[in-house]
């Protein structure tokens, strides 16, 4: 029996969808077997950032009224053998389905799968409720922004709502320089705010722009800072201790955050 | 309040114990249901509080009248009446006051029961909650009493109370004590950094510029309307009340 973790934020732009490639591809490097479900029904696109789009058959709603079997509707992954995508449909919108039927599918996928990775759309409302339905745990992504940290803070209140505890944070886009400045949040003043662990910290890079546009995860390059950040998250939920890393001449604060999580 | 009346004869003496003097004179063969003593502030009439009512008037009355009429005589005195464990009817207490005020130099200062009406027990400063956790954005905390919060108020958070409010916790989201209109109502916080503070029909917020970041305890308050917060070392000064002994 997989695991499904539903990836999620509240405010839309913090990078929900690229986290949720980044980590179904880093776990599928790790070699697990993968699914992830892309709930932003209306508004698809973890396909676009996979590079998969061109595969699609049926969707998500295909299979929640019964035009095709669950099996039908996975999208292999070009790159590796046991990672697949359960497309959003893109003609709905979020009433299309509704969230039994996310769990039904979510609980059939983890039969299959390792982790089940679930993307879930912005917003608190009905698409939210669908994406966390069927999950076992969940990842909330923010950025260094004050809007960003407000909607996590919100949207853990309504995990523990829906009885989701133990959410972890992915801080995505992390600017050591401006955090430095003091013209970013500080990772400790946003940890000290959403009382929740921190399972990694994401620099800002440019190659996740470029790799997204070109339809291949960031993780694939080995060579980018956020791609490093991304394997570690992996390998942080497959339960290794990875010590968070240095974040350029960032020694100082890292080293601080390190030991206030005592991953240091 | 149930320990049988005063026995010890002094007759008159003004002997001291422990800053009291006792007024108890004259043993009577009746049971004493009423227990006058002196004190620096003047005197204590303690009633007998599981008798009738009519017998308790009657001791009085005889009291006043006989037994300690000429102790009673003389300059003005103020007198607390304490009742024990009986609830007097607004009917029975006038008859009460009544009867003592006809001593005219006797002046009812208070009158004091161990009992509170039902309404009292449950009016809004008697219940104090306590919720343990955090009040995340969106989420607002409400408590028709005192609440007690151990844990932060994000930003976003509300707690709100018709009492008072103390955190024990970061307060950095909006907090309003009295929601009702009670102005007497405070706001304490060991980390004060909130968003907006309310209490009764007064709204604050921190000044635009930063500020020094506080780290000590603090509570707000309104003072002639206008919010105020202090060093929670103050607060004995500025709300007391509910001291310990």
């Amino acid at each position: 029996m997989g695991e499904a973790i539903v990836i999620t934020s509240g405010k839309g732009g913090v990078g929900k969808t690229t986290t949720s490639a980044n980590i179904g591809t880093a776990l599928a490097l790790q070699g697990k077997k993968v699914c992830m479900v892309d709930t932003d029904i209306g508004l698809r696109n973890l396909d676009v950032v996979m590079g998969l789009e061109n595969r699609i058959i049926y969707d998500l709603v295909d299979v929640a009224e019964g035009r095709c079997r669950l099996s039908q509707a996975l999208v292999k992954d070009k790159r590796f053998e046991e990672l697949y995508l359960l497309p959003a449909a893109q003609t709905k919108d979020k009433d299309a389905v509704n969230p039994k039927q996310v769990k039904a599918m979510v609980d059939e996928l983890k039969k299959e799968f390792d982790y089940v990775i679930i993307d879930c759309p912005a917003g608190i409302e009905h698409g939210f409720r669908n994406a966390v339905a069927g999950a076992d745990k969940a990842i909330v992504v923010t950025t260094p922004e004050h809007a960003a940290v407000r909607d996590a803070d919100r949207i853990i209140g309504l995990l523990e709502k829906e009885g989701l505890f133990g959410t972890r944070l992915v801080i995505n886009r992390v600017r050591p320089k401006m955090i430095k400045n003091k013209e970013m949040l500080d990772i400790e003043d946003i940890c000290q705010v959403l009382a929740i662990d921190l399972l990694g910290v994401v620099p800002d890079d440019e190659h996740v722009i470029k790799a997204a546009n070109e339809g291949e995860p960031t993780v694939m390059n080995p060579n980018s800072q956020a791609s490093i950040a991304f394997r570690n998250i992996a390998r942080r939920i497959l339960g290794d201790a990875v010590p968070l890393m240095a974040l350029e001449e960032k020694k100082g604060a890292m080293a601080r955050v390190k030991k206030f999580f005592g991953f240091g | 309040m149930r320990n049988p009346p005063e026995r010890k004869d002094f007759a008159g003496s003004n002997e001291n114990c422990m800053g009291v003097w006792r007024l108890e004179a004259v043993a009577s063969a009746k049971k004493q249901l009423v227990t006058i003593k002196g004190v620096k502030e003047g005197l204590i009439f303690q009633l007998n509080d599981d008798c009738a009512f009519d017998d308790l008037l009657g001791d009085l009355k005889d009291k006043l009248g006989n037994t300690h009429d000429r102790f009673l005589d003389g300059p003005e005195v103020s007198v607390q009446i304490r009742l024990g464990k009986r609830w007097l009817t607004d009917d029975q207490l006038d008859r009460l006051r009544k009867m003592i005020e006809k001593k005219k130099n006797l002046r009812i200062q208070s009158v004091e029961s161990d009992v509170v009406p039902r309404e009292m027990l449950f009016d809004e400063t008697g219940r104090l909650k306590l919720v343990r956790g955090i009040v995340r954005a969106g989420q607002t905390l409400f408590h028709d009493g005192d609440l007690l919060l151990v844990g932060d108020v994000n930003p976003g958070g509300t707690i709100a109370a018709t009492g008072d409010i103390y955190v024990i916790g970061s307060l950095r989201g909006v907090a309003h004590a009295g929601v009702n209109g009670r102005e007497e109502a405070i706001i304490v916080a060991s980390h004060m950094k909130p968003t907006q503070l309310r209490i009764a029909g007064v709204i604050s917020r921190p000044p635009e510029e930063g500020g020094l970041e506080e780290t000590f305890m603090e509570f707000a308050y309104l003072n002639s309307g206008i919010m105020q917060i202090d060093k929670i070392a103050n607060i004995g000064r500025i709300r007391p009340g509910g001291q310990h002994a």
